[in-house]
């Protein structure tokens, strides 16, 4: 907990916001609680994965905060932004405007070059590209020699480089991860989530990962449990021994209580 | 298996429905046009048959006045004379029972304001017979009495309703010659069918009919009833001694019954042929949407096959099985089909009598072969549509079952495609090349098989085409759509296999319209200038009917107030030595021909009329080495010798026959010949006041037309544009079932980019800018087919005006800029409303069900 308010300290206002966050599905017999009074900030210029078993409500957590879901009660703020409450057109502005998306399938346009994918987001904006900042972000995910190529000519690993590289060129408030990791090999996730680290380290983005790998929480700053819809835990600094060790933890306590 | 298949076909309705729509409109068109045809011969038949019922044996003076338009009232050489003598005689037969001499020609009615009443066509007048009672049991007085003198008149009930006249009113009626005003006596009803549909009828006293439809004494035929125990045979072998060896024809009423069979038969299947090319082509545009249909589903299915595969199943069980799914389409489709086409067919009949009550009316005739025809082609059509995507189907190697879903299929090459295409097009191309620089059947039959490889070999090329033409229309698209405007054509560039058979529906369509169109006008604005740069007449007079004028007209529109000149056009057919038999030759006042006809000459002068010359084409002069002062030696039709000296060569012109020659010359040679024009020059020009007394001067005769040029071009125009209004009409169902395919791509297109679709919203696109992108894509994918169409449909109708102008001079391709412009903005509008469904629904696709990984 200690490391926690250095954190806090060090990053000062929180990039997104949770209070007595609730998402309810169906009703009567069917009603299943996704998230249970969940309240959790994600600070600036920070990297946090948000973990747990399949069902805990992770993905909900983050699909609520990204505005792609709509809440059944509580709060949710991107930076002052309240979401709760927002139309379609005034979320998909948001969405546009503020954050950057990173999905476990690469979800590339196909007929798009990798250089048309990245700057996607802006187009649609009708805004103007940084070429400054576009070259930055090329050449730290390592794409420069593959701009015009499209997405069937890149292997996966190169696929998911250039989501990233999109979720980044709009210098969205917050990224969000689904699973960035779960499509690729070892090797090619482990260089995304150096490339996702070094991006919150480097040019100070925040970035809130869904995984339930571990290795790939050990890259972040700090890991939030979910369990049941409820966030149960959180860990600064994690390794991934670390964070093996808390989710066996919770594991043992699922079978004794 | 086959449940499998069947299951298949209830798990994808929503996607299959508009493969069964295109399959039904398709099979709806073959069947509606079987029943309404087979209805409409019926009920032709019947009408027909019960107006013989009384017909034992006819006996008709050969050539005599049929009532058709055209054929005069003149008597051939080898006529027989049927006369009150002849009737008696037959009368007299020991096996006639009634006979009826009977007068029958064209007569015209006017209404109130002089107008001619129902159609030039059929109208007719004949005469009434009376019996001791003094009624006539052919035609029964429903009001009044039957007509007596000369100056009374019967019409038939719709005539007299149609006019608004009652017993005692005074009608207009007219034969060949001037009008004449009689006392409405009686209207009798009738169910002669030429009258029940729609036609006049008027009653004259015999020798009234005599004097004005035939000439005194005469009867066109005598109608014999025979003696019960008679027969019909029997008594026409007793008739053929009575009446002359030559020129009279005798028939059984059977044989009478049969002839009109065969004639409605004949009518009823040439419109019944029109249909069903029409309905064929829709079926044609059909089948791009079920290869479409199929294609995709089989793409989207390509897991699932493999995995049957992979479990056991053989390449010919996963074909069957795909067939049988488009079998129990074609099935329920061609079913649907052929109650929407018994629907169509009662429609359209009751359609036609909203617009012609007379027409005769029957039961609805559902033939056994128009079911069995209906469902046959139905099912085959979709059958033989889903054999090449079943056959690629059973190609699907097992081990797809285990890939992971997510890779973009391989798109085969088009190179063996686009080899085919070539093969088929460019000697197609060639073909017609060649064949516009030809005349004759040759150049025609060229022309048909070249077009047709031209089109079959276009539609092998759409997808090589795609890419580049809508190339053309990016940079618009994309500045003025923005994102969504690029994502569109880079999405309907895809997969060029699909977006051409979308497109090609609406190419087939444009290419059909395009070309008639273009012929149209060309033909249209061909006359026009024709008509405008030969004749310097102010009003044409003719009859309606085509019929010649009376030989006295001409005078008396030449004493008409404010005519200038006026000039009656001979019409004669002479064999001229040296030149051919039965040569047109026409003659002209040669006083006014100048004032009425313009020609331009080579040679000599048009004053040669004057000296009895006559004025020869620069081609018929130079085909014959004539020039002014030969001689040509012709033979008149009755015989006489006539020299035709030639005074003047014209430049080659459509306005007038090759010889033109002087009334006078004419007439020496045949004091009778065809007139079936006048032309008249007024003082002030085409004025209103000149036409009325025209009218006036020749007795406001109700089938008389006097007419400006631009009347006769307007006429004429009326025709074409009458026919292109009909095949668009038609062509306007290919146009429906082609917005069905493209709705069908588009569904399609939506479900398997489900989840491109749900990233761009998730990135930020809105739902309108999801909308423009799918709407635009149809609208480039129309756009593609419809300029493909036009462009194909300028260039075929550019090769057959080419060999048409042989026959037409002057005949120059001439493309309604306007209407190319309304076809493309039409094409659009399709692309609009094809996309509003499919639009909608991915703009309201849940984001996180799309995006989701499975």
């Amino acid at each position: 907990m200690s490391t926690s308010t250095a954190y806090a300290a060090h990053t000062g206002v929180a990039a997104a916001r949770a209070t007595g966050l609730n998402k309810v599905y169906g009703e009567g017999e069917t009603r299943v609680v996704a998230l249970d009074d969940v309240s959790v900030s994600f600070g600036q210029g920070e990297f946090t994965a948000i973990m747990g078993p399949s069902g805990s409500g992770k993905s909900t957590l983050m699909h609520c905060m990204a505005g792609l879901d709509e809440v059944s009660s509580g709060s949710a703020t991107i930076g002052d932004t309240e979401l709760v409450g927002l139309k379609d057109k005034q979320l998909t502005r948001l969405r546009r405007d503020k954050i950057g998306f990173v999905f476990q399938a690469f979800n590339l346009l196909p007929t798009l070059t990798a250089l048309e994918n990245i700057t996607l987001p802006m187009d649609i904006a009708g805004s103007k590209v940084d070429q400054a900042w576009l070259d930055r972000v090329v050449e730290t995910v390592g794409l420069s020699g593959r701009l015009s190529h499209r997405p069937a000519q890149l292997s996966g690993g190169q696929q998911q480089r250039v989501a990233c590289a999109r979720a980044l060129a709009s210098k969205p408030a917050i990224i969000f991860a689904d699973e960035p990791t779960g499509n690729l090999d070892s090797r090619s996730g482990a260089e995304i989530l150096s490339f996702l680290r070094n991006s919150v380290r480097e040019l100070g983005q925040t970035v809130v990962m869904v995984t339930h790998d571990p290795v790939a929480a050990s890259y972040a700053d700090r890991v939030v449990f979910l369990a049941d819809g409820r966030i149960v835990d959180e860990l600064h600094h994690p390794t991934a021994d670390s964070v093996l060790d808390r989710m066996r933890r919770f594991d043992a306590k699922g079978r004794t209580s | 298996m086959y449940r499998t298949a069947l299951r298949n076909v209830l798990a994808h309705k929503g996607r299959l429905l508009m493969t069964a729509l295109a399959v039904l409109l398709g099979t709806a068109f073959v069947a509606g046009t079987l029943v309404f045809s087979d209805t409409m011969g019926r009920a032709m038949r019947d009408s027909f048959s019960t107006s013989f019922s009384d017909v034992s044996v006819l006996v008709s003076a050969r050539g005599s006045d049929s009532g058709d338009p055209g054929d005069g009232p003149r008597r051939g050489e080898d006529e027989a004379v049927l006369t009150a003598d002849t009737v008696k005689e037959l009368a007299a037969l020991p096996g006639t029972e009634r006979a009826r001499g009977v007068v029958s020609g064209f007569t015209a009615v006017a209404d109130r304001n002089g107008n001619l009443v129902g159609q030039v066509w059929s109208s007719r007048g004949a005469n009434f017979v009376p019996d001791a009672s003094g009624a006539d049991p052919r035609y029964p007085m429903a009001e009044g009495r039957g007509p007596r003198t000369a100056g009374e008149v019967a019409l038939n009930r719709q005539a007299a309703d149609k006019a608004g006249y009652h017993v005692g009113d005074t009608v207009r009626v007219a034969g060949n010659g001037t009008a004449r005003d009689a006392v409405l006596t009686g209207v009798f009803t009738t169910d002669d069918p030429q009258v029940t549909s729609g036609g006049t009828l008027a009653l004259m006293d015999t020798a009234t009919a005599q004097q004005e439809l035939l000439e005194p004494g005469r009867f066109s035929s005598v109608v014999l009833t025979a003696k019960p125990g008679t027969g019909e045979a029997q008594l026409l072998d007793q008739a053929r001694a009575e009446v002359p060896a030559e020129g009279a024809e005798l028939q059984t009423g059977q044989e009478l019954k049969d002839e009109q069979a065969e004639m409605v038969a004949g009518m009823v299947s040439n419109t019944k042929t029109v249909l069903l090319v029409f309905a064929g082509i829709s079926l044609f545009v059909g089948i791009f949407i079920i290869v479409n249909t199929f294609t995709m589903l089989i793409a989207q299915r390509i897991k699932e096959l493999a995995l049957l595969r992979a479990v056991g199943a053989s390449r010919g069980q996963v074909t069957k099985s795909v067939l049988v799914e488009a079998l129990a389409i074609g099935v329920i489709a061609s079913v649907g089909g052929l109650l929407a086409g018994i629907g169509i067919g009662a429609g359209l009949q009751s359609l036609l009598h909203a617009f012609d009550e007379g027409l005769p009316t029957g039961s609805l005739v559902i033939a056994p072969a128009t079911v069995v025809g209906t469902l046959v082609v139905g099912v085959l059509v979709t059958v033989l549509s889903a054999l090449l995507p079943a056959f690629r189907a059973s190609r699907i190697p097992p081990v797809a079952a285990m890939s992971s879903g997510d890779q973009p299929t391989t798109q085969r090459g088009l190179v063996i495609r686009n080899s085919i295409g070539a093969v088929l097009a460019l000697p197609g191309l060639g073909l017609i090349l060649t064949g516009s620089n030809r005349t004759g059947t040759t150049a025609q039959l060229m022309l048909a098989a070249g077009a047709g490889l031209t089109l079959i070999g276009v539609f092998v090329l759409l997808p090589l085409l795609s890419r580049p033409v809508i190339a053309l229309v990016g940079p618009v698209l994309a500045k003025v759509f923005g994102t969504p405007g690029k994502l569109a054509r880079l999405n309907a560039v895809r997969n060029p296999r699909r977006t051409a058979s979308t497109a090609a529906a609406l190419t087939i369509g444009l290419t059909l319209v395009t070309a008639l169109t273009v012929i149209g006008n060309s033909v249209t604005s061909a006359v026009t200038s024709l008509v405008g740069d030969t004749m310097k007449a102010d009003y044409a007079v003719n009859m309606a009917n085509g019929r010649q004028l009376s030989a006295d007209l001409t005078g008396l529109v030449a004493k008409a107030d404010g005519v200038k000149a006026v000039s009656q056009v001979d019409n004669v057919w002479w064999d001229i030595e040296g030149v051919g038999k039965d040569r047109a030759i026409e003659g002209y006042d040669a006083a006014a021909f100048d004032q009425l006809v313009n020609l331009t000459m080579e040679s000599g002068s048009t004053a040669a009329l004057g000296q009895d010359q006559v004025l020869v084409s620069g081609e018929f002069a130079a085909k014959h080495q004539l020039s002014v002062g030969s001689v040509l030696r012709a033979t008149a039709a009755k015989g006489a010798p006539v020299a035709l000296t030639v005074g003047g060569v014209f430049e080659n012109s459509e306005g007038v026959s090759p010889i033109v020659a002087p009334n006078r010359l004419i007439e020496a040679g045949d004091p009778d010949p065809l007139v079936q024009q006048i032309l008249v020059k007024g003082t002030d020009g085409p004025t209103p006041a000149l036409k009325q007394a025209i009218k006036d001067a020749t007795g406001r005769n109700p089938v008389m037309e006097v007419r400006t040029m631009q009347d006769l071009v307007d006429d004429f125009n009326r025709n074409i544009s009458a026919t292109l209004s009909l095949m668009y009409g038609l062509l306007g169902m290919a146009v429906v079932v082609a917005v069905l395919g493209v709705i069908n791509t588009l569904a399609m297109s939506v479900f398997e980019r489900k989840r491109e679709i749900g990233m761009l919203r998730a990135i930020g696109l809105e739902r309108r800018g999801i909308k423009r992108m799918i709407r635009l894509e149809s609208v480039v994918i129309s756009l593609f087919g419809a300029v493909v169409g036009v462009l194909l449909g300028c260039f075929l109708a550019w090769a057959t005006l080419r060999v048409l102008a042989s026959d037409l001079k002057g005949l120059t391709t001439v493309i309604p800029y306007g209407s190319v412009l309304l076809f493309l903005g039409l094409a659009a509008l399709v692309g609009m409303v094809a996309a509003l469904w499919p639009a909608r629904r991915a703009s309201r696709m849940d984001i996180l069900s799309s995006i989701k990984t499975d």
